[in-house]
């Protein structure tokens, strides 16, 4: 039994920490309590920045609600550079030194920069990660860019684009696969929300690069495809996925790297050595965790859903003290996207699927719920407009049901297991 | 009542003033079969998830019974069994499912905007203060007969477009439909014969008022319904307007009414009330999970299902005990009390689902006017009676008479 804690520190102040500093409190830990992140902002709410704040409905202000006696030291604009595990404590770009008796990381990803580091720093050019991101991305819509160029085919790049078509601004997609969303929903489900992207104006062109970008002092002016195809256009945004942050943990002992940071079940960070980290822990997308729904499978999620579970899973584990009263992780992952007027759900991981079925509604009415299955188990399910029996199916996928997993059910169009 | 299983005793009229202590013992298994094959889920976990599962049907409707001949061969072999074929192929959407529910709640739900149902709020104060000023001078009154009852018929025939003078007729014709809703009396032979009476009745009146409608339409609901571009026909018209006449009839009565016996059990909440009509919103939650107006809802299983550790079985009659589960202590600390405060206060009182009531923002306007207006107007109320008497319905569950005392009504 390790002692109580009466230090914790938090570092990445976004989704998760904040979760994890709530449960903490409810939990009545009462001691000190610090949230350390490099943004200036109090953590704030990501979903909302490719959609309702691109359109201008939403300001870019979507701080997290959280009581104001919620007892926290708030580290501000200020980075965490080095973590000392044998003194217990992290390093403060500004050179100050916070002692912890736990440690949370929760220090999430970033948007992938544009590889080439000339082009990325042209004007014009964007990504979307953060609340300043979308704000400067969100007034150069509002000045109405005579075409958008995004680059990347999941599903910011297609929010995006939907944005914009809301906005009726000209929109080119460029997608490197054949398929969009094709790693999150497969070919189907991706294909189709291609096809209602096209319907809805947006020029998608599948198997497309850039080879180069054209600029006329500093400032984005066309791009050239690999094709030669010339676009013009001086707005640009890259949306080709997050690399994780944990460049600060270098050196420190702990097992990260561009995969994640190694946790067990528990939340409780590793060391290379495969040892538990005493006393630290991690939590959100820079969590790369044994999933118990796929055999234990490390994978990392970066969906909205899974910050919050595992930050209050990895509060209650931080007030443990021994691994003995700690809870797994056990979330099932669960993620929600709206473009082109569309909702689709997401639960379980559909990625590496080997079978598909329609189970209500059809592809043809873009109302359907559909379930996915790999080696006779049914392992995610999806849905578009229609998530109301998504709950049955995530008891379905947690209980391992055999694929397809429900049969007989109202409204069942005669199944037909097909390919993803 | 010993030898009757525990549902039984639930459907016992001598349970239904106090069916909680039931509805605990219930709960201690959370899917229990019954001796008849009909499985009961009474706790919130079990219930909130069936409830959205594909395999539980809503189409549970029995078949017809074996008609009583009329002796007239037209009626009995050509008349009636037409127009039952009709009424089973047609009936309204709370039995139905998908893709049929879907396309028929979702042409109602068109017509059911919001605007339209705040803009019932000021109609909804004058019925209630009209109603209030017919008690001046009067020393008792029965609130069931003199304001819940009449309360959401007027409310609902101004919605749907029925003319006030033939506002009489539909309150009949609403009692006596509404045991169609209550599936311990639906069954029975007589029940449905009168049933089938009122519903020819009311079918006829209302195929003149769509007819009327089309060739004159106006701002409600009937209007829109029959004039929607890929509308409906007659037949699902019809049972579409009776649907919403029912639904929002005997429920809306149930929780006005329940919700003065609660206030005046309870004191302090009446006072609280009086000086804080903020609070009416959260009261009205409340009072809809401690004391719902529809207790149970019927279903039907379509496959086996497994669940809580055992499998109900296909074509199995399934009984979502709503109001137990509400009362579900795992989901609702202290739940035999009342506390309008309660946070996160997720009770089934309007169902869940896909079947979610479609009336519940009309009758939450509705309960916080009539509940508001009443423990501000009403003077030195008490009970005259307790537990009053109730309807024999265990499904839609509540008193039939209220008999308050007064001292007197204010302006
Ligand atoms: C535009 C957008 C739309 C999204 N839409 C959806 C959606 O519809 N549905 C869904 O499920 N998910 C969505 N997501 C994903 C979701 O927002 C993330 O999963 C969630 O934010 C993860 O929370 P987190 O706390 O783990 O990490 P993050 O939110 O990434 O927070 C990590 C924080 O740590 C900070 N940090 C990093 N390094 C350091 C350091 N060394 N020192 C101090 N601080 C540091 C970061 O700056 C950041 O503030 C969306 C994400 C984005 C960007
Ligand atoms: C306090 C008042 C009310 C309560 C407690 C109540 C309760 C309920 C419940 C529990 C259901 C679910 C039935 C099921 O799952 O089988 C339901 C459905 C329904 N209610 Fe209400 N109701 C109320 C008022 C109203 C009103 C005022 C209206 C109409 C104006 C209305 C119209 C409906 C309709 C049409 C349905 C069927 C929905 C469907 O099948 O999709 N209700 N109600």
């Amino acid at each position: 039994m390790t002692t109580a804690p009466e230090r914790i520190v938090v570092v990445g102040a976004s989704l998760a920490g904040l979760t994890a500093a709530q449960h903490l409190r409810a939990r009545g830990y009462a001691g000190a309590l610090t949230l350390v992140g490099d943004e200036p902002h109090r953590p704030y709410d990501r979903p909302p920045l490719s959609k309702q704040v691109l359109r201008g409905l939403f300001s870019a202000d979507t701080t997290l609600p959280h009581p104001p006696d919620l007892g926290v030291e708030f580290r501000l604009g200020q980075p965490a550079t080095r973590l000392d595990l044998s003194e217990r404590a992290v390093e403060l770009g500004d050179g100050s030194r916070l002692p912890y008796d736990r440690l949370l990381i929760a220090t999430g990803t970033r948007a992938r920069p544009w590889p080439d580091p000339e082009e990325a720093a042209l004007a014009g050019v964007f990504t979307l990660r953060g609340r300043d991101d979308a704000q400067r991305l969100g007034a150069r819509l509002q000045a109405r860019p005579d075409r958008v160029v995004l680059v990347g085919g999941g599903f910011i790049g297609f929010e995006v684009a939907s944005t914009c078509r809301d906005l009726d601004i000209p929109v080119t997609l460029l997608v490197r696969d054949a398929v969009p969303l094709a790693a999150a929903l497969g070919p189907r489900l991706g294909g189709l929300i291609g096809d209602v992207a096209r319907e809805k104006g947006v020029d998608l062109r599948l198997e497309s690069e850039i080879e180069r970008m054209e600029a006329r002092d500093g400032h984005l002016v066309a791009v050239t495809l690999k094709d030669g195809t010339r676009i013009e256009s001086d707005c640009l945004v890259a949306a080709i996925g997050t690399l994780r942050n944990v460049e600060w943990l270098a050196g420190s002992g702990l097992e990260a790297d561009a995969g994640g940071l190694r946790c067990d079940a528990f939340c409780r960070a590793l060391h290379e050595d495969g040892g538990v980290a005493e006393g630290v822990f991690a939590a959100g997308d820079v969590a790369r965790w044994p999933n118990p729904h796929d055999d234990d499978a490390l994978v990392a999620v970066e969906h909205w859903g899974n910050a919050r579970a595992q930050g209050e899973t990895a509060a209650a584990n931080m007030l443990a003290g021994d691994a003995s009263a700690m809870r797994r992780h056990d979330h099932l992952p669960d993620f929600w996207s709206q473009q082109f007027g569309l909702t689709i759900k997401l639960v379980g991981l559909a990625e590496g699927a080997d079978s598909f079925a329609v189970m209500h509604g059809s592809l043809e009415e873009r109302c359907l719920l559909a379930a996915y299955g790999r080696d006779g188990r049914t392992i995610a399910a999806a849905s578009i407009d229609s998530a109301r029996w998504l709950p049955a199916y995530k008891a379905a996928i947690r209980e391992r049901a055999p694929f397809p997993p429900i049969a007989d059910a109202v409204d069942q169009p005669r199944l037909r297991v097909q390919e993803p | 009542m010993s030898g009757s299983t525990l549902f039984e005793q639930i459907l016992d009229p001598a349970h239904r003033a106090n069916p909680y202590p039931l509805y605990a013992e219930m709960r201690r298994v959370p899917v229990a079969r019954q001796a008849d094959g009909t499985y009961v889920v009474s706790t919130h976990t079990e219930l909130a998830r069936l409830i959205s599962d594909p395999r539980i049907s809503s189409d549970d409707l029995p078949d017809p019974q074996k008609f009583r001949w009329t002796g007239h061969p037209v009626t009995d072999l050509l008349v009636r069994p037409v127009r039952a074929e009709i009424r089973k192929r047609h009936r309204p959407f709370i039995f139905r499912d998908p893709p049929d529910h879907d396309r028929l709640r979702g042409q109602v739900m068109r017509c059911f905007t919001p605007e339209r149902v705040r803009g019932m709020r000021g109609k909804t104060q004058k019925i209630t203060d009209d109603l209030i000023g017919k008690m001046r001078g009067k020393t008792r009154i029965d609130l069931v007969d003199d304001f819940s009852y009449p309360l959401p018929v007027t409310v609902i025939c101004e919605l749907l477009g029925v003319p006030p003078e033939d506002e009489a007729q539909f309150h009949g014709w609403a009692t006596q439909l509404a045991t169609a809703l209550e599936p311990n009396q639906r069954g029975d032979e007589e029940t449905q014969a009168k049933n089938e009476v009122c519903f020819n009745e009311i079918a006829d009146y209302l195929q003149g008022l769509i007819k009327e409608k089309r060739k004159d339409p106006q701002q409600d609901i009937l209007s829109d319904l029959a004039n929607d571009g890929d509308g409906m026909n007659d037949f699902d018209l019809i049972a579409t307007a009776v649907l919403l006449l029912v639904a929002g009839h005997e429920t809306t009565v149930n929780l006005i009414t329940n919700g003065m016996l609660t206030l005046l059990r309870f004191p302090e909440h009446g006072a609280r009330l009086r000086a804080e009509p903020d609070l009416a919103p959260r009261l009205i939650e409340e009072l809809l999970r401690y004391e719902p107006p529809v207790h149970y809802r019927t279903r039907l299983a379509l496959a086996d299902i497994p669940v809580a550790g055992i499998t109900i079985p296909k074509d199995a009659p399934v009984i979502f005990l709503l109001a137990a589960a509400n009362r579900d202590p795992t989901r609702f600390p202290d739940p035999d009390r009342f506390d309008p405060d309660r946070p996160d206060n997720r009770h089934l009182g309007f169902g869940g689902g896909l079947h979610y009531c479609v009336g519940a923002p009309l009758a939450r306007i509705e309960a916080e006017v009539a509940l508001v207006s009443l423990v501000r107007r009403l003077k030195g109320v008490s009970l005259i009676e307790d537990p009053p008497p109730y309807r024999p319905g265990a499904s839609l569950r509540g008193p039939r008479h209220l008999r308050l005392a007064l001292e007197g009504v204010a302006e």
